[in-house]
């Protein structure tokens, strides 16, 4: 019996992805920070104003649980679509698990990066949808305005990190009670035909908005937590205000290990990743961190 | 015309009742009949094969994430470089005075309105939720929403919208004395009402000559530019995407030379039997279906040229994910799309060069439909093998059509078909009018 599975065993290219730095590498760059200056880009910059809402994920602290993909299922009404459409590739995770081999094949390290929408300040889904469902809004998010989308499918095809899901049939309709039920009310069902994507929990920010004014005072780093975020058993997801000086996310983002995944192309994705450290043993027999 | 006749008048005349014969006298063969037959069966399952696509989903399809785009844009990328050849024969041609075109241009430019209305199905089946199609539209609604104008989906939607009214209106009124005569020589009272109703009541005077005649040259104005406007918007929808093997400069000349080279070769695949079975080698004579293989030797040059570019800008680049694609494309599981397509576009039609070759008709029918099919499949392979491996090993994913992707393919067929079938019963075959006035120029006695 074949498997349904998300990850495949592919060749890595030359750039990859999931970034790791030996100690020595880390000691470097600490000492002497190499910041990579911008690319440059035709539209003018989105200006920071107010929040501007960020992730940090920390490579490595991840252990590759899936506990984040299975939080952020439940939180956000979405389907479990089955065997049958996983194979086809059209499972509907908004922050899947990539999957990288290091070292003999016969006894490989396995490297783990969550991979959820990377809320590109020059998003290149956006310049695309002909009928602007997917747009920017004022704090940085790229929002998926679902009863607007037509399900042209062109923002997926133009995503380079491949985030945006896709209702190829009705998998929200026509399921029991319990299953409805058990669906979070703040959270839309999508109809088929929809495009939709990590939102970093759009519901949640509004909630702490909405919490922090009732009581009469500003968001607070801490205020907002994911759904991925909150399930992460080893704290490898930072969420937060990018704005808000010292706040959790504005910390990681500065660190010496902090990049941008593939930054070549001038998305600047709000979502950036902490390289992995690892100590390796001068005879190459493995790490020792 | 067979019989030889006494004066140009004569002749004329002769040609006139020869052409609308073929509409009004000839018995319905048998040939027809089964072709309609077969034809109608193929779009009443092309109806229940769209019914069940709107009622279920864009998911009966092979496509997934990443390949997110299949045999629908496949296919409407395919339909409306048919489309391009007849506007692209008739309107330029006739621009350019070149009087030989009027042996194919009438069923040139029906081929051209067919295949862009069945080209025009596609997008609307393509989406997630066609029924909200006319979105794409800039028309004044309660949302205060406009399309998004930096997408290229909205300027190919208004290209093609352009382009429909522009050639149907060519059609028609390049048709509009020719359904006169048909009106006039009708015998029957059914024929002569429906013809009569489709001629507008054109009565040859000067002034409908004069305004026919300054119509058709506007309309031919508008056309001309709108093949190459069209085209290259479709060419947009791609290389406005950042994929490697989408986003290129290449694009838009590249698209506009293929897709006059699949309209040439339709024409000619058309033309062949055509005046077989009709007798029209009077009309479609050797010299026509000779300019027309050379005509589809200079695309198929210029698309071997596009070929090589393509790969010197992937080269040139030096990107590591422009490389990979290349590589994926000449070696990946698509690659036969690809050595398939080189081998149908480029290297077949060199045999054309040869003026011995290019009279024989069955050299020129293979390598026409050979160019058809290589036209499919070079669609294939620039749309799938530029989707199904990404930035990312991740994104790598692999595209295998279902039985309802090829139901709709197939189907599409069928009702290009059936259409032409209908035109070829129904309406004049030739433009009888500019035959009238080119052997009146010719001999003018």
């Amino acid at each position: 019996m074949t498997l349904a599975t998300t990850q495949n065993h592919h060749r890595m290219e030359v750039d990859t992805p999931l970034r790791t730095l030996t100690l020595a590498d880390y000691r470097r760059q600490r000492e002497a920070p190499r910041r990579e200056p911008p690319l440059p880009s035709l539209y003018p910059a989105v200006p920071r104003q107010g929040q501007a809402w960020g992730m940090s994920i920390d490579l490595g602290a991840c252990i590759g649980c899936g506990a984040c993909t299975v939080a952020c299922q439940a939180e956000n009404n979405i389907p479990v679509v089955g065997r049958e459409e996983v194979k086809r590739g059209r499972e509907m995770h908004w922050i899947r698990i990539d999957r990288y081999f290091v070292g003999p094949s016969e006894n490989p390290r396995f490297l783990f990066q969550p991979v959820p929408c990377m809320h590109c300040e020059n998003a290149p889904c956006e310049v695309v949808c002909p009928v602007a469902a997917t747009v920017h809004d004022s704090e940085g998010l790229n929002l998926q305005v679902y009863n607007r989308c037509v399900g042209t499918r062109f923002c997926s095809n133009n995503c380079p990190y491949k985030v945006r899901r896709f209702n190829f049939l009705e998998y929200a309709g026509g399921k029991d009670e319990s299953i409805q039920a058990q669906r979070n009310p703040q959270v839309t069902v999508r109809q088929r035909g929809v495009m939709e994507k990590c939102t970093y929990c759009l519901q949640r920010i509004n909630a702490a908005r909405i919490q922090a004014r009732t009581t009469g005072r500003e968001l607070r780093d801490g205020d907002v937590i994911t759904a991925c975020q909150g399930a992460c058993p080893t704290r490898a997801i930072v969420f937060g205000d990018l704005n808000l000086v010292d706040s959790a996310v504005a910390r990681a983002v500065s660190s010496p290990r902090s990049y941008a995944l593939l930054r070549e192309l001038g998305t600047r994705p709000r979502t950036t990743y902490l390289s992995r450290v690892s100590n390796p043993r001068d005879d190459g027999a493995g790490e020792d961190r | 015309m067979s019989e030889p006749s006494a004066s140009p008048a004569n002749a004329a005349a002769a040609m006139t009742d020869g052409v609308t014969a073929i509409t009004l006298e000839r018995p319905t063969g048998m040939g027809w009949m089964v072709g309609v037959a077969v034809a109608a069966l193929v779009v009443v399952l092309f109806t229940a094969a769209l019914g069940y696509l709107f009622m279920t989903g864009v998911g009966i399809w092979g496509i997934n994430i990443p390949v997110a785009w299949g045999f629908a844009l496949v296919n409407y990328v395919w339909w409306i470089g048919i489309a391009m050849a007849g506007t692209f024969i008739s309107a330029a041609l006739l621009l350019l005075r070149q009087g030989w075109r009027s042996g194919v241009s009438r069923f040139a430019e029906t081929m051209t309105v067919i295949a862009l209305v069945i080209a025009g199905l596609f997008p609307i089946m393509h989406l997630g939720r066609p029924w909200f199609a006319y979105w794409l539209f800039p028309y004044p609604n309660a949302m205060g929403l406009w399309p998004q104008w930096r997408s290229a989906l909205v300027w190919d939607f208004v290209a093609i919208a352009c382009y429909v009214v522009v050639s149907l209106m060519f059609w028609y009124l390049a048709m509009l004395p020719d359904l006169a005569s048909l009106r006039d020589r009708a015998r029957r009272r059914g024929a002569q009402v429906f013809y009569g109703l489709l001629a507008l009541g054109w009565r040859g005077e000067a002034r409908h000559w004069q305004r026919h005649e300054s119509a058709s040259r506007l309309l031919a104005g508008f056309a001309v530019p709108l093949v190459f406007m069209v085209h290259s918007m479709v060419a947009l929808d791609f290389s406005e995407g950042l994929a490697p093997g989408w986003h290129t400069t290449l694009f838009p000349p590249f698209f506009v030379a293929g897709a006059l080279f699949s309209g040439f070769a339709v024409v000619l695949a058309m033309a062949i039997p055509l005046r077989r079975i009709y007798g029209l080698q009077d009309h479609i004579t050797d010299l026509h279906v000779d300019r027309l293989a050379r005509l589809l030797l200079a695309a198929s040059l210029v698309m071997a040229y596009s070929y090589a570019l393509e790969l010197f800008g992937g080269l040139y680049t030096g990107d590591h994910h422009e490389l990979a694609m290349l590589e994926n494309r000449m070696t990946g599981i698509y690659a036969p799309a690809y050595w398939t397509t080189l081998v149908l576009n480029a290297l077949l039609p060199q045999l054309l060069w040869s003026r011995r070759l290019r009279a024989r008709e069955g050299v020129l029918l293979t390598v026409s439909v050979g160019v058809i099919v290589g036209m499919w499949l070079e669609r294939f392979m620039l749309v799938i093998t530029s989707l199904y491996r990404g930035f990312m090993p991740s994104d790598y994913g692999t595209f295998y059509p279902t039985m309802w992707d090829w139901a709709h393919l197939l189907g599409s067929l069928g009702l290009c078909a059936l259409l032409f079938l209908l035109f070829l019963r129904l309406l004049p075959l030739l433009p009888m009018f500019e035959i009238r006035r080119q052997m009146h120029e010719e001999d003018p006695s």
